[in-house]
Protein backbone atom coordinates (compact mmCIF):
# COMPACT_ATOMS: atom_id res chain seq x y z
CA UNK A 1 0.00 0.00 0.00
CA UNK A 2 1.29 3.27 -0.72
CA UNK A 3 1.39 5.89 1.80
CA UNK A 4 0.50 9.44 0.75
CA UNK A 5 3.10 11.57 0.51
CA UNK A 6 0.91 14.76 2.18
CA UNK A 7 0.85 12.19 5.91
CA UNK A 8 4.83 12.33 5.24
CA UNK A 9 5.20 15.83 4.85
CA UNK A 10 2.70 16.36 8.10
CA UNK A 11 5.00 13.89 10.22
CA UNK A 12 8.01 15.58 9.21
CA UNK A 13 6.33 19.35 10.23
CA UNK A 14 5.38 17.60 13.59
CA UNK A 15 9.08 16.50 13.58
CA UNK A 16 9.99 20.09 13.12
CA UNK A 17 7.01 21.75 15.21
CA UNK A 18 8.83 19.54 18.26
CA UNK A 19 12.43 20.69 17.13
CA UNK A 20 11.43 24.32 17.41
CA UNK A 21 9.06 23.93 20.95
CA UNK A 22 12.40 22.27 22.30
CA UNK A 23 14.54 25.01 20.99
CA UNK A 24 12.26 27.46 22.73
CA UNK A 25 11.73 25.69 25.93
CA UNK A 26 15.21 25.05 26.42
CA UNK A 27 16.50 28.99 25.40
CA UNK A 28 13.61 29.99 27.66
CA UNK A 29 15.40 27.74 30.54
CA UNK A 30 18.72 29.41 29.70
CA UNK A 31 18.01 33.16 29.66
CA UNK A 32 16.10 32.55 33.60
CA UNK A 33 19.28 31.05 34.52
CA UNK A 34 21.55 33.18 32.76
CA UNK A 35 19.59 36.39 32.18
CA UNK A 36 22.54 38.60 31.40
CA UNK A 37 23.28 36.36 27.84
CA UNK A 38 19.78 37.23 26.87
CA UNK A 39 21.05 38.77 23.93
CA UNK A 40 23.58 35.32 22.86
CA UNK A 41 20.84 32.97 23.69
CA UNK A 42 18.44 34.55 21.90
CA UNK A 43 20.78 34.60 18.62
CA UNK A 44 21.51 31.09 18.82
CA UNK A 45 18.36 30.08 19.23
CA UNK A 46 16.80 31.88 16.31
CA UNK A 47 19.65 30.39 14.00
CA UNK A 48 18.85 26.93 15.17
CA UNK A 49 14.95 27.48 15.09
CA UNK A 50 15.61 28.85 11.12
CA UNK A 51 17.67 26.24 10.51
CA UNK A 52 14.91 23.29 11.57
CA UNK A 53 11.92 25.90 9.63
CA UNK A 54 14.05 25.03 6.74
CA UNK A 55 13.44 21.29 7.18
CA UNK A 56 9.79 21.82 7.93
CA UNK A 57 9.47 24.20 4.74
CA UNK A 58 11.07 21.28 2.38
CA UNK A 59 8.95 18.62 3.65
CA UNK A 60 5.80 20.54 3.09
CA UNK A 61 6.95 21.14 -0.62
CA UNK A 62 8.04 17.52 -0.91
CA UNK A 63 4.46 16.77 0.20
CA UNK B 1 -11.54 28.87 37.95
CA UNK B 2 -12.34 32.33 35.63
CA UNK B 3 -10.86 30.51 32.44
CA UNK B 4 -12.71 27.41 32.57
CA UNK B 5 -15.51 29.94 32.83
CA UNK B 6 -14.40 32.05 29.72
CA UNK B 7 -13.93 28.61 27.94
CA UNK B 8 -17.56 27.57 28.63
CA UNK B 9 -19.22 30.82 27.62
CA UNK B 10 -17.16 30.24 24.42
CA UNK B 11 -18.16 26.29 23.85
CA UNK B 12 -21.80 27.88 23.90
CA UNK B 13 -21.80 30.53 21.76
CA UNK B 14 -19.97 28.45 19.10
CA UNK B 15 -22.00 25.59 19.64
CA UNK B 16 -25.28 27.89 19.40
CA UNK B 17 -23.46 29.69 16.28
CA UNK B 18 -22.98 25.97 14.66
CA UNK B 19 -26.71 25.90 13.02
CA UNK B 20 -26.01 29.68 12.02
CA UNK B 21 -22.90 28.93 10.28
CA UNK B 22 -23.36 26.32 8.08
CA UNK B 23 -27.58 26.97 7.42
CA UNK B 24 -26.62 29.21 4.19
CA UNK B 25 -24.14 27.38 2.83
CA UNK B 26 -26.16 23.93 2.08
CA UNK B 27 -29.03 25.94 0.98
CA UNK B 28 -26.33 26.83 -1.74
CA UNK B 29 -27.61 29.70 -3.72
CA UNK B 30 -25.10 30.63 -6.52
CA UNK B 31 -22.30 28.20 -7.77
CA UNK B 32 -22.29 26.12 -4.13
CA UNK B 33 -19.62 26.35 -1.41
CA UNK B 34 -17.65 24.35 -4.00
CA UNK B 35 -17.37 26.52 -6.24
CA UNK B 36 -16.64 29.07 -4.05
CA UNK B 37 -14.01 27.34 -2.53
CA UNK B 38 -12.31 27.06 -6.26
CA UNK B 39 -12.62 30.87 -6.58
CA UNK B 40 -11.33 31.31 -3.68
CA UNK B 41 -8.38 28.85 -4.35
CA UNK B 42 -7.99 30.62 -7.86
CA UNK B 43 -7.54 34.15 -6.37
CA UNK B 44 -5.04 33.09 -3.98
CA UNK B 45 -2.60 31.34 -6.65
CA UNK B 46 -3.25 34.22 -8.79
CA UNK B 47 -1.99 36.56 -5.87
CA UNK B 48 1.11 34.79 -5.34
CA UNK B 49 2.16 34.75 -9.38
CA UNK B 50 3.38 37.77 -10.39
CA UNK B 51 1.18 39.93 -13.08
CA UNK B 52 1.97 42.06 -16.06
CA UNK B 53 -0.52 44.67 -15.20
CA UNK B 54 -0.85 46.32 -11.57
CA UNK B 55 -4.51 45.78 -10.43
CA UNK B 56 -5.31 46.78 -6.92
CA UNK B 57 -9.34 45.50 -7.15
CA UNK B 58 -11.38 43.89 -9.69
CA UNK B 59 -15.02 43.59 -9.65
CA UNK B 60 -18.05 42.49 -11.44
CA UNK B 61 -20.58 45.41 -12.01
CA UNK B 62 -24.37 45.61 -12.17
CA UNK B 63 -24.31 44.49 -16.15
CA UNK B 64 -21.90 41.93 -15.62
CA UNK B 65 -18.72 43.30 -16.44
CA UNK B 66 -15.80 43.18 -14.80
CA UNK B 67 -14.21 46.54 -13.66
CA UNK B 68 -10.37 46.90 -13.25
CA UNK B 69 -8.45 48.91 -10.54
CA UNK B 70 -5.01 49.99 -11.58
CA UNK B 71 -2.90 50.44 -14.58
CA UNK B 72 -1.30 48.42 -17.19
CA UNK B 73 2.61 47.90 -17.58
CA UNK B 74 5.25 48.15 -20.37
CA UNK B 75 5.66 44.36 -21.70
CA UNK B 76 8.57 43.72 -23.38
CA UNK B 77 9.20 40.59 -25.62
CA UNK B 78 12.23 39.21 -27.22
CA UNK B 79 10.76 37.34 -30.11
CA UNK B 80 13.22 38.12 -33.25
CA UNK B 81 13.72 41.47 -32.41
CA UNK B 82 12.59 43.89 -29.25
CA UNK B 83 9.06 44.80 -28.77
CA UNK B 84 7.53 46.37 -26.54
CA UNK B 85 3.93 47.45 -25.68
CA UNK B 86 1.49 48.32 -23.05
CA UNK B 87 0.06 45.39 -21.32
CA UNK B 88 -3.57 47.33 -21.57
CA UNK B 89 -3.52 45.14 -25.12
CA UNK B 90 -3.90 42.45 -23.37
CA UNK B 91 -7.35 43.28 -22.01
CA UNK B 92 -6.09 41.15 -18.57
CA UNK B 93 -6.22 37.83 -20.67
CA UNK B 94 -9.37 38.43 -22.53
CA UNK B 95 -7.83 39.10 -25.68
CA UNK B 96 -4.55 38.70 -28.49
CA UNK B 97 -2.10 41.70 -28.61
CA UNK B 98 -1.09 42.15 -32.27
CA UNK B 99 2.14 43.39 -32.57
CA UNK B 100 4.23 43.98 -35.58
CA UNK B 101 2.69 40.92 -37.39
CA UNK B 102 2.98 38.78 -34.37
CA UNK B 103 0.09 37.80 -31.94
CA UNK B 104 0.71 37.42 -28.12
CA UNK B 105 -1.63 36.15 -25.35
CA UNK B 106 -1.69 36.15 -21.96
CA UNK B 107 -2.64 33.15 -20.15
CA UNK B 108 -2.19 32.49 -16.39
CA UNK B 109 0.15 35.08 -15.82
CA UNK B 110 2.51 33.90 -18.95
CA UNK B 111 3.16 35.19 -22.46
CA UNK B 112 2.18 32.88 -25.15
CA UNK B 113 3.00 33.28 -29.31
CA UNK B 114 -0.47 32.29 -31.19
CA UNK B 115 -2.10 32.59 -34.03
CA UNK B 116 -4.76 35.71 -35.06
CA UNK B 117 -7.34 33.49 -33.13
CA UNK B 118 -5.57 32.91 -30.20
CA UNK B 119 -5.64 29.53 -29.66
CA UNK B 120 -3.47 27.74 -27.02
CA UNK B 121 -2.64 24.05 -27.89
CA UNK B 122 -2.18 22.14 -24.92
CA UNK B 123 -0.35 19.17 -24.44
CA UNK B 124 -1.91 15.86 -22.52
CA UNK B 125 -0.93 17.24 -18.88
CA UNK B 126 -2.77 19.84 -20.23
CA UNK B 127 0.42 22.26 -20.07
CA UNK B 128 0.38 24.90 -23.23
CA UNK B 129 2.18 23.62 -25.37
CA UNK B 130 2.79 27.08 -27.33
CA UNK B 131 6.07 29.34 -27.75
CA UNK B 132 7.03 31.66 -25.26
CA UNK B 133 8.89 34.64 -26.29
CA UNK B 134 11.35 35.79 -24.07
CA UNK B 135 10.05 37.91 -21.30
CA UNK B 136 11.86 41.10 -19.73
CA UNK B 137 8.76 42.94 -18.91
CA UNK B 138 8.45 45.18 -16.12
CA UNK B 139 6.04 43.45 -14.36
CA UNK B 140 4.13 43.81 -10.93
CA UNK B 141 7.27 42.60 -8.89
CA UNK B 142 9.67 44.69 -11.08
CA UNK B 143 7.97 47.80 -10.49
CA UNK B 144 8.13 47.24 -6.53
CA UNK B 145 11.55 46.18 -6.67
CA UNK B 146 12.43 49.75 -8.44
CA UNK B 147 10.04 51.46 -6.45
CA UNK B 148 11.48 49.87 -3.20
CA UNK B 149 15.12 50.40 -4.33
CA UNK B 150 14.22 53.96 -5.13
CA UNK B 151 12.72 54.61 -1.86
CA UNK B 152 15.95 52.83 0.21
CA UNK B 153 17.90 55.50 -2.10
CA UNK B 154 16.12 58.32 -1.10
CA UNK B 155 15.94 57.32 2.64
CA UNK B 156 19.16 56.81 3.17
CA UNK B 157 21.10 59.39 1.11
CA UNK B 158 18.65 62.26 2.93
CA UNK B 159 19.64 60.48 6.12
CA UNK B 160 23.65 60.64 5.14
CA UNK B 161 23.34 64.23 4.31
CA UNK B 162 21.39 65.16 7.51
CA UNK B 163 24.43 63.55 9.70
CA UNK B 164 26.97 65.44 7.72
CA UNK B 165 25.00 68.53 8.19
CA UNK B 166 23.65 68.35 11.81
CA UNK B 167 27.53 66.81 13.40
CA UNK B 168 26.42 63.11 13.36
CA UNK B 169 23.38 63.31 15.46
CA UNK B 170 20.29 61.97 13.76
CA UNK B 171 17.42 63.83 12.38
CA UNK B 172 13.92 62.81 11.75
CA UNK B 173 13.71 59.51 10.21
CA UNK B 174 17.18 58.50 10.64
CA UNK B 175 16.71 58.64 14.71
CA UNK B 176 14.38 55.80 13.92
CA UNK B 177 16.75 54.00 11.33
CA UNK B 178 19.92 54.74 13.32
CA UNK B 179 19.10 51.65 16.07
CA UNK B 180 18.81 49.48 13.38
CA UNK B 181 21.58 50.62 11.34
CA UNK B 182 23.59 49.92 14.53
CA UNK B 183 21.79 46.61 15.61
CA UNK B 184 22.71 45.07 12.15
CA UNK B 185 26.61 46.76 12.97
CA UNK B 186 26.94 45.58 16.51
CA UNK B 187 24.96 41.95 16.78
CA UNK B 188 24.85 40.71 13.52
CA UNK B 189 28.01 42.04 11.39
CA UNK B 190 30.83 41.91 13.57
CA UNK B 191 29.95 38.87 15.91
CA UNK B 192 29.84 36.77 13.09
CA UNK B 193 32.49 38.06 11.33
CA UNK B 194 34.91 39.66 13.05
CA UNK B 195 35.87 43.33 14.22
CA UNK B 196 38.48 43.02 11.34
CA UNK B 197 36.46 42.24 8.07
CA UNK B 198 32.94 43.29 8.75
CA UNK B 199 33.04 46.86 7.13
CA UNK B 200 33.66 45.49 3.36
CA UNK B 201 30.23 43.80 4.17
CA UNK B 202 28.22 45.78 5.74
CA UNK B 203 26.86 47.38 3.12
CA UNK B 204 25.36 44.40 1.82
CA UNK B 205 24.43 43.39 4.52
CA UNK B 206 22.92 46.56 5.38
CA UNK B 207 21.27 46.74 1.88
CA UNK B 208 20.04 43.34 1.79
CA UNK B 209 18.41 43.82 5.52
CA UNK B 210 16.28 46.85 4.46
CA UNK B 211 15.45 45.38 0.88
CA UNK B 212 13.90 42.63 2.11
CA UNK B 213 12.03 43.98 5.35
CA UNK B 214 10.49 46.53 3.01
CA UNK B 215 9.60 44.43 0.57
CA UNK B 216 8.14 42.21 3.04
CA UNK B 217 6.20 45.30 4.50
CA UNK B 218 4.85 46.30 1.06
CA UNK B 219 3.50 42.46 0.86
CA UNK B 220 1.21 43.17 3.77
CA UNK B 221 -0.08 46.47 2.27
CA UNK B 222 -3.64 46.15 0.27
CA UNK B 223 -1.37 46.97 -2.91
CA UNK B 224 -1.09 42.92 -2.91
CA UNK B 225 2.54 42.38 -3.86
CA UNK B 226 3.64 39.50 -3.53
CA UNK B 227 8.07 40.20 -3.93
CA UNK B 228 9.66 38.17 -1.40
CA UNK B 229 7.12 35.47 -1.74
CA UNK B 230 8.31 34.94 -5.31
CA UNK B 231 11.11 32.20 -5.39
CA UNK B 232 13.08 34.21 -8.14
CA UNK B 233 13.38 36.75 -5.91
CA UNK B 234 14.57 35.08 -3.33
CA UNK B 235 17.26 33.08 -5.70
CA UNK B 236 18.56 36.28 -7.17
CA UNK B 237 19.19 37.17 -3.86
CA UNK B 238 20.78 33.91 -2.38
CA UNK B 239 22.67 34.00 -5.63
CA UNK B 240 23.99 37.39 -4.65
CA UNK B 241 25.07 35.86 -0.52
CA UNK B 242 26.74 32.82 -2.53
CA UNK B 243 29.33 34.66 -5.37
CA UNK B 244 30.23 37.22 -2.66
CA UNK B 245 30.16 34.14 -0.09
CA UNK B 246 32.71 32.13 -2.70
CA UNK B 247 34.82 35.21 -3.90
CA UNK B 248 35.66 36.64 -1.14
CA UNK B 249 36.40 33.01 0.73
CA UNK B 250 39.95 33.12 2.13
CA UNK B 251 42.64 30.24 1.67
CA UNK B 252 41.78 28.96 4.66
CA UNK B 253 37.72 28.66 3.72
CA UNK B 254 38.73 27.28 1.02
CA UNK B 255 41.26 24.45 3.13
CA UNK B 256 38.32 24.21 5.76
CA UNK B 257 35.84 22.81 2.64
CA UNK B 258 38.81 20.71 0.79
CA UNK B 259 40.47 19.16 3.79
CA UNK B 260 38.52 19.98 7.15
CA UNK B 261 40.79 17.63 9.48
CA UNK B 262 43.61 19.95 9.22
CA UNK B 263 47.57 19.16 9.42
CA UNK B 264 47.11 17.07 12.55
CA UNK B 265 46.32 13.53 10.77
CA UNK B 266 48.64 11.83 8.38
CA UNK B 267 47.15 11.57 5.03
CA UNK B 268 46.48 7.90 5.09
CA UNK B 269 43.86 8.18 7.86
CA UNK B 270 42.00 11.02 6.26
CA UNK B 271 41.98 9.40 3.21
CA UNK B 272 38.80 7.31 4.25
CA UNK B 273 36.98 9.92 6.20
CA UNK B 274 37.40 12.42 3.45
CA UNK B 275 35.56 10.45 0.64
CA UNK B 276 32.64 11.04 2.68
CA UNK B 277 33.63 14.37 3.98
CA UNK B 278 34.58 16.61 1.68
CA UNK B 279 31.42 15.81 -0.94
CA UNK B 280 29.77 16.67 2.12
CA UNK B 281 31.60 19.90 2.58
CA UNK B 282 31.13 20.68 -0.91
CA UNK B 283 27.42 19.98 -1.20
CA UNK B 284 27.24 22.29 1.94
CA UNK B 285 28.29 25.36 -0.18
CA UNK B 286 24.76 25.01 -2.46
CA UNK B 287 22.95 24.26 0.19
CA UNK B 288 23.36 26.87 2.49
CA UNK B 289 22.34 29.67 0.24
CA UNK B 290 19.11 27.51 -1.26
CA UNK B 291 18.28 27.19 2.32
CA UNK B 292 18.14 30.69 2.65
CA UNK B 293 15.78 30.95 -1.00
CA UNK B 294 13.57 28.29 0.48
CA UNK B 295 13.23 30.01 3.93
CA UNK B 296 12.40 33.42 2.62
CA UNK B 297 10.22 32.28 -0.20
CA UNK B 298 8.57 29.71 1.79
CA UNK B 299 7.93 31.70 5.03
CA UNK B 300 5.92 34.55 2.86
CA UNK B 301 4.35 32.35 0.30
CA UNK B 302 2.80 30.89 3.77
CA UNK B 303 1.92 34.04 5.30
CA UNK B 304 0.36 35.27 1.97
CA UNK B 305 -1.94 31.90 1.79
CA UNK B 306 -3.09 31.96 5.41
CA UNK B 307 -3.91 35.58 5.20
CA UNK B 308 -5.86 35.19 1.92
CA UNK B 309 -7.37 32.02 3.28
CA UNK B 310 -8.72 33.71 6.10
CA UNK B 311 -10.09 36.50 4.28
CA UNK B 312 -11.80 33.87 2.30
CA UNK B 313 -13.49 32.54 5.14
CA UNK B 314 -16.04 35.53 4.32
CA UNK B 315 -17.21 33.95 1.10
CA UNK B 316 -17.53 30.26 2.54
CA UNK B 317 -19.19 30.89 5.62
CA UNK B 318 -22.02 33.47 4.02
CA UNK B 319 -23.17 34.47 7.55
CA UNK B 320 -22.83 37.33 9.74
CA UNK B 321 -20.73 35.67 11.32
CA UNK B 322 -18.19 35.03 8.81
CA UNK B 323 -17.21 39.03 9.20
CA UNK B 324 -16.10 39.62 12.32
CA UNK B 325 -14.44 36.08 12.54
CA UNK B 326 -12.35 37.03 9.30
CA UNK B 327 -11.66 40.19 10.34
CA UNK B 328 -10.39 39.28 13.94
CA UNK B 329 -8.47 36.29 12.45
CA UNK B 330 -6.78 37.87 9.72
CA UNK B 331 -5.90 40.97 12.00
CA UNK B 332 -4.50 38.89 14.20
CA UNK B 333 -2.31 36.76 11.52
CA UNK B 334 -0.93 40.27 9.69
CA UNK B 335 0.13 41.70 13.60
CA UNK B 336 2.30 38.20 13.53
CA UNK B 337 2.90 38.98 9.62
CA UNK B 338 4.56 42.23 11.07
CA UNK B 339 6.82 39.99 13.31
CA UNK B 340 7.94 37.78 10.63
CA UNK B 341 8.69 40.42 8.06
CA UNK B 342 11.21 41.94 10.20
CA UNK B 343 12.16 38.28 11.34
CA UNK B 344 12.35 36.80 8.02
CA UNK B 345 14.62 39.70 6.92
CA UNK B 346 16.42 39.32 10.34
CA UNK B 347 17.15 35.72 9.51
CA UNK B 348 18.65 35.94 6.04
CA UNK B 349 20.83 39.21 6.70
CA UNK B 350 22.20 36.37 10.11
CA UNK B 351 22.64 33.77 8.27
CA UNK B 352 24.53 35.76 5.26
CA UNK B 353 26.54 37.35 7.77
CA UNK B 354 27.48 33.58 9.34
CA UNK B 355 28.78 32.73 5.39
CA UNK B 356 30.54 35.73 5.61
CA UNK B 357 32.51 34.99 8.72
CA UNK B 358 33.24 31.38 7.27
CA UNK B 359 34.53 32.67 4.10
CA UNK B 360 36.52 35.67 5.56
CA UNK B 361 38.27 33.24 8.65
CA UNK B 362 41.77 33.45 8.81
CA UNK B 363 43.62 30.94 11.26
CA UNK B 364 46.45 31.83 13.09
CA UNK B 365 48.59 29.20 11.92
CA UNK B 366 51.20 29.27 14.55
CA UNK B 367 49.30 27.41 17.01
CA UNK B 368 47.85 24.26 15.84
CA UNK B 369 45.41 22.61 17.05
CA UNK B 370 44.57 25.47 19.14
CA UNK B 371 43.24 27.28 16.03
CA UNK B 372 39.33 25.43 16.09
CA UNK B 373 38.93 27.09 19.69
CA UNK B 374 37.87 30.42 18.35
CA UNK B 375 35.78 29.08 15.18
CA UNK B 376 33.31 27.45 17.72
CA UNK B 377 33.08 30.27 20.04
CA UNK B 378 31.56 31.71 17.15
CA UNK B 379 29.06 29.27 16.41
Amino acid sequence: MEIPSVIGAGLAVIGAGIGIGMIGGRAMEAIARQPEAYGKIQTAMLIAAALIEGIGFAAIFAG
Amino acid sequence: MRTSLVSNFLAVILFSLGPVLFAKESSGETGGPQGTKEEIREYIAHHLQDSHDFSIASYTDASGEVVHWGFPLPVILWDNGLKVFSSARFHHGETVAEVGGNYYRLYHSKIYKTDAGGTIRYDEDQHPVNQKPLDFSITKNVVMMLVTGLLLFWLFTGMARNYGKNNGIPMGIGKFFEPIVLYIRDDIAIPNIGEKKYSRYMPLLLTVFFFIWFLNMFGLTPLGVNVTGNIAVTTALALIVFLVTNFTGTRDYWKHILDPLGDGMPWFGKLIIYIILVPIEILGIFIKPFALLIRLYANMTAGHVVLMSLIGLIFIFKSWVGGPLSFGLSFAISLIEVLVALLQAYIFTMLSALYFGFASEEHDHGHGHEHEEPELANL
